[in-house]
């Protein structure tokens, strides 16, 4: 059954199409994922569904509701957890779960009892009185988290949950993420544009790329397409036409003196590839990731930061702007 | 849906509005500092300024100290009210409005909420000023303020509805603005004329002729008027007349706020 039901979901602001008659269903339990470059729409997509933002067009149903005209019932059957902190960090731990059981009606005795229950699943028992100011990113995350699943809601939202993380709270989250799935038994739907964890957390993917979904399977079937291996090569001169004759070479795309080929059996038919491409600098032979996959599918990598673009690239583009 | 009290939708409105409040009282006593400094600037006012011109003026049949008191509560009031806008733009700056506006509840109720919070904060500042305007005058400090409970009293629901209108404005502006900067700067334009112009600082008897519409027209001057009548037993106005033009404006303001926030980008 699904839970899910997208229906030419769109989304314009100013004439600029952040999400383009999307359609998708997601089924009752499933854990899935949008996985997407910056400005690519994921976030605009979760906005809606989570009735924050109007679509232009199109609507959805969650757990049976409509978005446009069930906005409230919509809201009682979903939890989220958002990109940006938002518990008040003034307050704390327990000040902001309180705060939460109230906003969602709950009786005081329910809201106590679920307060302990959802402190010892993300293990911030200890920290609770403590004010959040006073919380790392990771432990904030998990406060939010702890939150998102406190009413107990059918769907939980997820905006980019490790973002900004270090590797280690990565880890931790992804750990939580997994166990309340089992513990709890809902439909999680993440949004990401780090390709590791929407191959270890889901059960399905939609890419999407300028607000359109481009692939949607699981990762496996996915990787699946994209076939086999890949195997980088740097080659000043590479042959081309001969590695072509081989026969067996999926996919060639050839960059500043880099050649990327798509093979299967690579281990086996590396040789073969050797002989013909010409004088090679260095090689590298790899299992298909799912980077792999969104490259197949866009043309273009998923670092390739799209309108938006990472602090990073963006404080470069002001420096040189203001030489 | 585990547990999820579906009670009247208006009594999970009512919960809702309470959750809010518990939020904005918790941060007020988390920040001391805010109350410190609301009540310092008043007293400055009242003693500084009200002793130094006091000596010079005369208001017939009381002290000038005594007069400008209720103007420097509304003032009080007007200001911490107003300023309590700028939150709505931080919450909205950090992710927490989300937070509140993807709960089971409409808007209005978000905004009443904020408007019942910011009120208590401003509420807390006047009975602390009230007291002290008490002690002030019992003392002889204040010549002509008789320290009355009954008085004292009646003051309290006048200052509430002024601080449950100029919250309201204040939310307004934070909900139309996108950066604290720019709240600061529309809500200077508009405090000290609001101030000026309310007769906080002078008797509404002889005004010139280009000065009284301007006086008329400004919310605060019925809200100085009734806190006289109450405080000093004596206004301008017909204290029915003050309280019905207060009330008024509460519930245009209230009715403004509530779509502002329908309205608002999240």
């Amino acid at each position: 059954m699904a839970i899910i039901e997208v229906e030419h979901l769109t989304k314009e602001f100013d004439g600029l199409t952040a999400v383009n008659d999307l359609n998708l269903e997601i089924a009752d339990g499933e854990f899935f994922g949008l996985l997407g470059p910056n400005g690519a729409g994921k976030t605009t997509t979760l906005l809606m569904l989570t009735t924050l933002l109007r679509p232009t067009r199109g609507t959805a149903r969650v757990n049976g509701f409509d978005l446009v005209r069930q906005p409230r019932q919509v809201r009682n059957a979903i939890g989220i957890v958002f990109q940006d902190p938002s518990s008040d960090d003034t307050l704390t731990g327990y000040e902001n779960l309180k705060l939460h059981g109230m906003l969602y009606h709950m009786p005081a005795a329910l809201r106590e009892q679920r307060i302990r229950e959802v402190l010892a699943l993300v293990d911030l028992t200890d920290r609770k009185d403590q004010i959040v100011k006073h919380y790392s990113g990771g432990m904030r995350r998990r406060l939010e988290l702890a939150r998102g699943l406190m009413h107990r809601p059918r769907v939980l939202f997820l905006d980019e949950p490790t973002l900004g993380l270090d590797p280690q709270s990565r880890e931790h989250i992804w750990t939580y993420v997994e166990r309340l799935v089992v513990e709890a038994n809902i439909t999680v739907v993440l949004t990401t544009h780090y390709m590791e964890e929407a191959d270890r957390l889901c059960g399905r993917l939609a890419i999407i790329d300028h607000g359109r979904i481009v692939a949607l399977d699981s990762p496996a079937n996915l990787k699946r397409v994209v076939g086999g291996d890949i195997v980088t090569l740097g080659v000043q001169a590479p042959d081309l036409a001969a590695v072509t004759a081989l026969g067996f070479v999926d996919e060639i795309d050839h960059q500043d003196g880099v050649v990327k080929l798509t093979v299967r059996d690579a281990k086996v038919r590396l040789p073969r590839i050797l002989q013909a491409i010409g004088a090679v600098d260095w090689v590298e032979v790899h299992p298909a990731t799912l980077e792999d996959v969104f490259l197949h599918y866009t043309g273009h990598e998923i670092r390739d930061a799209g309108e938006e673009g990472g602090w990073a690239e963006r404080t470069m583009r002001y420096r040189s702007a203001t030489k | 849906m585990g547990g999820t009290n579906h009670a009247l939708p208006i009594r999970d409105e009512i919960g809702g509005i309470g959750a809010i409040w518990y939020r904005e009282w918790k941060v007020f006593l988390r920040e001391k500092s805010r109350i410190v400094a609301s009540i310092v600037s008043p007293i400055l006012w009242l003693l500084v300024f009200g002793g130094g011109l006091g000596q010079n003026v005369t208001i017939p049949g009381t002290g000038y100290q005594a007069f400008i008191f209720p103007g420097i509560l509304a003032q009080a009031v007007l200001f911490s009210s107003v300023f309590f806008g700028v939150y709505i733009v931080w919450d909205r700056k950090i992710d927490f409005l989300k937070e509140v506006l993807v709960a089971p509840m409409s808007r209005t109720s978000v905004f009443l909420g904020k408007v019942i919070g910011g009120a208590t904060d401003s509420i807390v500042q006047s009975i602390i000023l009230l007291i002290l305007g008490a002690v002030l005058g019992a003392a002889g400090v204040i010549p002509g303020l008789q320290p009355r409970l009954l008085t004292f009293s009646a003051a309290l629901p006048i200052l509430a509805v002024t601080t449950g209108s100029l919250v309201s404005v204040g939310l307004i502006i934070g909900a139309l603005m996108e950066s604290p900067e720019g709240f600061q700067l529309v809500s200077s334009f508009l405090l000290f004329p609001v101030f000026f112009l309310s007769g906080a600082l002078f008797p509404l008897d002889r005004l010139p002729a280009w000065l009284e519409p301007l006086v008329l027209i400004d919310p605060l001057t019925y809200s100085v008027d009734a806190l006289r009548h109450a405080l000093l037993g004596s206004g301008h106005f017909a204290l029915g007349l003050d309280l019905g033009l207060m009330v008024a404006f509460l519930g245009v303001v209230v009715w403004m706020g509530s779509l502002a926030f329908r309205r608002m980008r999240v």
